[in-house]
Formats: structure tokens, sequence, C-alpha cells
């Protein structure tokens, strides 16, 4: 019997990196799947976003694994869309447990050459996409009587890394979000917990340059980004296992955690 | 493949109530069991500890599922007696990946500055110093064994909050976390990780008690814990009483394992909502 078994979750920015393998490693515990994932480029984002076939590659894992999956193009700004995308899932798949609300972009510069429109797309992105993918889910989880929220923070939710200030005040407004909503929603049951990725070996991840000048202007900032535990990055399925264990009944009665996955990177 | 298989768990407090819950979680899936308590009273204690014959059923279970555990009557506030035991437990299980500190009491109903020396003193050895005690007993061992490993400490909600009239608990449970963060820095070159967890109100027999209805109810006589359950739920966020032994035990199941490899430092709340209201 799965961790997740008969459950139904939702995961934006599933195409690919994080959001993929949470998708995998929920249907390897049982859980049916809806996905979203924009596939499309922001031309803000300097690196390349996922396509509709890294999308297609999402289905064919989860499918491989015997559980089925609703997968839609959608835009998590877009809260329309992900609406119908919600509910043609649910339509299909009979209900919804867990949410994933893991979309995100990033972006790396000063504070100066933040643009307008960078600024613009990380907020849209990775905060109002937060808060759009949880106000169309819930309630479709109040009618099946509870489940599991789990918005992707950062540890730039809890802490000032430099040279990412739209990302970092996105991820601090996502534990604002959720906070807020593990109060509100806890009355029907609904639990609403953040994790807090170090740096993810994802195409994000590795897609992201410049930081390395911006630190050598500035080598006493360096060690912000520096993990306590003897490693440089994380892997896709550690924050999935997390992710897991929070969407399973085995957290029934976790909520307004923020749950650092982080390598000890905030407790330095 | 159990989550913790091949693996060997110390826990303190297993007599009963969430130590026993512990090991019996941590067997199921695959880990042997070094197992302490005190099994005796301590007389600042208002509600009935322990005994040998809880600790016997604590090995009954393990055994049950198979899994070897090896249980030894001992005080976590007696670091020799606690390090004889984890000595003993390493020489026939063979290794130690996991140390569950969760042996604990409380005591007193009373504000701070009206509490006995002795309950003061008994509530912060036991919970405090025996913590301390447990992991200075067990790191050797990881360290010795070069794999990593993970520490879960049982704090409380009350390690992150205020609440009135245990402040000889309150205050060893808030040491327990700064224990647990100043450990997850020395240890992290070595891969062990170090976390705690917080439960709300548990169903256990340390709740399940007079005292505990009293220092719920003050405003009554002679309470019972019924006269408590209402107390208990506007705690929690989530509409719920309490939470069940085995709730605490998946949180320490899921530190423990490998899955959590990279999660460290990390105050775990099991509390139903009683952190963030």
């Amino acid at each position: 019997m799965g961790r997740v078994e008969g459950k139904v979750a939702f995961i934006t920015g599933a195409a690919r990196g994080q959001g993929r393998s949470h998708a995998v490693r929920l249907a390897e515990e049982g859980a049916d799947i809806i996905a979203v994932d924009i596939c499309a480029q922001l031309d803000t984002v300097p690196y390349p976003m996922a396509t509709p076939e890294d999308l297609a590659q999402t289905v064919k894992e989860v499918e491989a694994l015997d559980r089925r999956i609703v997968a839609l193009p959608a835009d998590v700004r877009d809260a329309a869309a992900l609406r119908e995308a919600v509910e043609r899932g649910v339509a299909e798949l009979g209900r919804l447990d867990i949410v994933c609300a893991n979309a995100g972009i990033c972006t790396i510069q000063a504070w100066d050459e933040v643009t307008p429109a960078a600024w613009q797309d990380t907020l849209d992105t990775n905060l109002t996409g937060v808060w759009n993918s949880m106000v169309v889910a819930i309630p479709h989880l109040i009618a099946a009587g509870g489940g599991s929220i789990i918005a992707t923070s950062s540890t730039a939710g809890i802490k000032g890394l430099p040279f990412l200030a739209p990302y970092v005040a996105a991820k601090h407004g996502v534990v604002g979000i959720a906070r807020s909503l593990a109060n509100e929603l806890a009355k029907h049951h609904i639990r609403v917990n953040t994790v807090h990725p170090t740096g993810v070996d994802t195409p994000m991840g590795s897609g992201l340059g410049g930081l390395e000048t911006l630190l050598g202007r500035d080598p006493n900032l360096g060690p912000i980004f520096m993990n306590t535990l003897p490693v440089e990055t994380v892997d896709p399925r550690d924050i999935s296992n997390a992710v897991l264990f929070l969407a399973s009944d085995e957290a029934r009665y976790v909520t307004g955690l923020e749950f650092t996955v982080d390598a000890g990177n905030t407790i330095r | 493949m159990g989550r913790v298989e091949g693996k060997v768990a110390f826990v303190t407090g297993a007599a009963r109530g969430q130590g026993r819950s512990h090991a019996v979680r941590l067997a199921e899936e695959g880990a042997d069991i070094i197992a302490v308590d005190i099994c005796d009273q301590i007389d600042t204690v208002p509600f009935p500890m322990a005994s040998p014959a809880d600790l016997e059923q604590t090995v009954k279970e393990v055994e049950a599922l198979d899994r070897r555990i090896v249980a030894v009557q001992a005080d976590v506030r007696d670091y020799d007696a606690l390090k004889s035991a984890v000595d003993a437990g390493v020489a026939e299980l063979g290794r130690l990946d996991i140390v569950s500190a969760n042996a604990g009491i409380a005591g007193g109903n009373r504000p701070s500055w009206e509490q006995s020396e002795q309950e003061w003193h008994n509530t912060i050895d036991v919970n405090l110093t025996g913590v301390w005690h447990t992991v200075k007993a067990a790191v050797p061992h990881l360290l010795a064994g070069e794999r990593g490993g993970s520490i879960v400490l049982t704090s409380s909600a009350a390690g992150l909050k205020g609440m009135q009239n245990i402040s000889d608990y309150v205050s060893a449970k808030h040491g327990v976390v700064g224990l647990m963060r100043t450990l997850a820095l020395e240890l992290a070159p070595h891969s062990i990780r170090v976390n705690s967890v917080h439960p709300t109100v548990v169903n256990t027999p340390m709740i399940q008690n007079s005292w505990t209805a009293g220092l719920f109810r003050p405003d009554l006589e002679d309470p019972t814990i019924e006269d408590a359950h209402e107390v208990f739920r506007s705690l929690n966020v989530l509409p719920i009483l309490w939470v069940e032994p085995v709730d605490i035990s998946n949180a320490v199941l899921f530190l423990a394992s490998d899955e959590a490899r990279y999660i460290t430092g990390v105050t775990l709340p099991v509390d139903a909502g009683f952190g963030i209201k």
C-alpha cells in the first residue's frame, strides 16, 4: 500500500525539475496526478524554460508507474487557465487531496539591474502564481473533507540572499500565504506547509549564471550560499521526499511548518 | 525494504508512551532498537511513571516484529548508566545510526516563582541534561560508524512558546532547541543530522492523569481529563483533541530515514497548528 494511495495531487511546474520529481514520487506511492506547466519561455528568464516535450516526459514517467495523469499546459499567472486545468483533472480523476504549488522562475542580478519586467514576472509567477494555484484548488479539498497544500518556497524565503531580490521577496511572500491559510483552513482539516530547498540540481539551478561574478565583487557575501552539511546541492528527490511526507497521512497533524530541506543552509 | 532497514536506533524513555511508539514504528520499518527507561518513580512527578513491566512490553512488541532489541533500565540523569547501556547495545547490535532522545517528565503546576527547587532541578535534569547525556553517550558511536546518522530530540510545542505554570518544563524544552541547533552545526561535517520534534498534547499516560487535568483546568476543584478536553481543543488549530504517539513516531521515522538525508536543524512541529496561532 503506497503512502498516498488513492489520493490525487495537483502539481504546478510539473514538466521537469522538482515538479516532475514530485509527480513521479507521489505516483510511486499511489497518487494520480494533475500536472500543469507553462511549457513556454518568459523573455525575462535567462535559462531555457520547460517545453511541451518535457511535460510529455512527465506523463510517460507517471504512466509507467501505472498511475493516471491529466497534464495540461497552463501558466500559473492565469487563474482561469489553472481553474480549467484543475476542474478537468478532478472531473477525470474524481477528487483532489494534495496541492504542490511548485512552479517558479529565478533571475540573478544586482538590485540596480532588476528590470520592472523581471520584478513583475517573478512576483507574478512565484507569488501570485502560488496564490492562484491554491485558490483554484481549495474548493476541491474542502469537498474532499481535507487535504494537504505544500508551497515551494526556498532558503530565500527565510533569509535575504543577495542578488536575488525579486525571488527573495516572492519566496518570503509564499510563507505569508501559507501561514495565513494554515490558520484559515484548519477547520476543514486542510494543512498548509512550505518547503525550503537549498540549491537543487535542476535545469533552473544549473541554468542560472552570474552569481560567481557578483560575489567576486563582494566576497564577504559568499558564505550566505554555503550549506552546513558537506554537499553543494541536493537532488529533486530530496525535496519530493519531504513533499511526500507532508502530503501523506503520516503528517496528518503537521501544519504551518516551514520545512527546510537545505542541508543546514539557514542554521549557520 | 523498510525505510530504516538495517539501522540501529537508541530510544530513551522507551518503556511506554511516545518512546515505545518510536521503538515499534522504527522496528516496523526495519531498525533494531536499544531501549532505555528509568522504570521508576521520581518523587516530584505527580503521576505514575513507567515500570519494568512496561519496558518488557516494549521488548515484546519489537520482537514480535522480528527485530532485535537491547533493553536496559537506566536513568537519563545518570550519564555512566546511559553510556553503559548504549555501549552494550552497540556491542550486541553492531552499530548505531539513529538517536531518539525522548525521555521526559513534567510536574509542578504553579507560577514560576512558586516552583520548588526540587521540581525545577528534576525537570531540568531529566528533560534537558538527560538529552545532553543521551547525545554525549551516543555521538561517539555515530562518529565511529562513519556513515553519518540522525539525532531527533523530543522538545514540545512548549519548546517554542511559553505556557503558564510549568516553567521548568518550558525552559527545559526550549533548552533542547538550543542544544539541537548547536549540535546540528557541530555534527554536520560528519553528515550527522540533528532535528527536534515539537508535539502538542499527545494521548499518553503522561497526559491521561488527574495532574494534567488540573494543569489545564486550574478553575476546577477536582477536574477529570474529560474536563480538560475543551482546553486541549483550544490549543490546536486543526479541529482535534490531541495527537496519537504514532503521529510523533511518523515524524521521527521520516527524520531518521535517508529520505531526510539533507534535513538538519529543523524544529518540526507535530502540533496541529499550536505554534501558528
